[in-house]
């Protein structure tokens, strides 16, 4: 385990690595990428990566929540969040990788 | 939307590209993210989301049909956290 963190740079770079294109074009490319998804999501739509994973949308019910400090009651408003499940073979790459 | 189709997309919006140029550009993305969690690292793509790994002790689970104990190693699983930008927008802020 390394504990780095990756950002758009190191895609960007990625891209001029495997195909050549210059930086800037690269992380246009990134951006241009997150962005469809994004996109997609916010319409409503599942976000499916085969061997990657899937993006889904899922509804919340509004709910009474509570301050874990003052013990106070705050009403939930209903809300959408975003889940992603991870592909088998990202599962099991993660698990592989990081074992000891 | 799928893999495919995401593909499609970034080819028609860069007519200059090769299709197997913008192939390899939107797997590679893909892969370099798998290959960091691999690594134990983490990937934070501002306003989209973050990519990280987990760590899951081990457990004594049980067969739920037929209530067996069974011992489940510790193992380190995936984990997406979605962005600020992107939470906002999915509630129409």
């Amino acid at each position: 385990m390394t504990g780095k963190t990756l950002t758009r740079m190191d895609l960007s770079e990625a891209i001029y690595r495997e195909v050549g294109l210059s930086r800037n074009d690269a992380s246009q490319l990134v951006e241009s990428v997150l962005d469809h998804m994004s996109d997609a999501l916010v319409r409503g739509e599942q976000v499916k990566i085969s061997s990657f994973g899937t993006f889904s949308v899922r509804d919340k019910a509004a709910r009474v929540g509570r301050n874990p400090k003052t013990g106070q009651e705050v009403p939930i408003n209903p809300r959408r969040v975003l889940t992603f499940r991870p592909s088998h073979l990202m599962k099991d790459r993660v698990a592989a990788g990081n074992k000891r | 939307m799928i893999r495919s189709e995401l593909i499609q997309k970034i080819a028609d919006e860069n007519p200059h590209l090769y299709q197997r140029d913008v192939e390899k550009i939107v797997n590679t993305i893909f892969e370099e993210i798998t290959n960091a969690m691999a690594r134990g690292d983490r990937v934070e793509l501002r306003g989209f989301g973050a990519f990280s790994v987990k760590h899951r002790d081990a457990r004594t689970g049980r067969n739920p049909r037929t209530g067996e104990s069974v011992y489940v190693e510790e193992k380190h699983v995936p984990f997406f956290k979605t962005g600020k930008l992107l939470r906002d927008r999915l509630n129409g802020k």
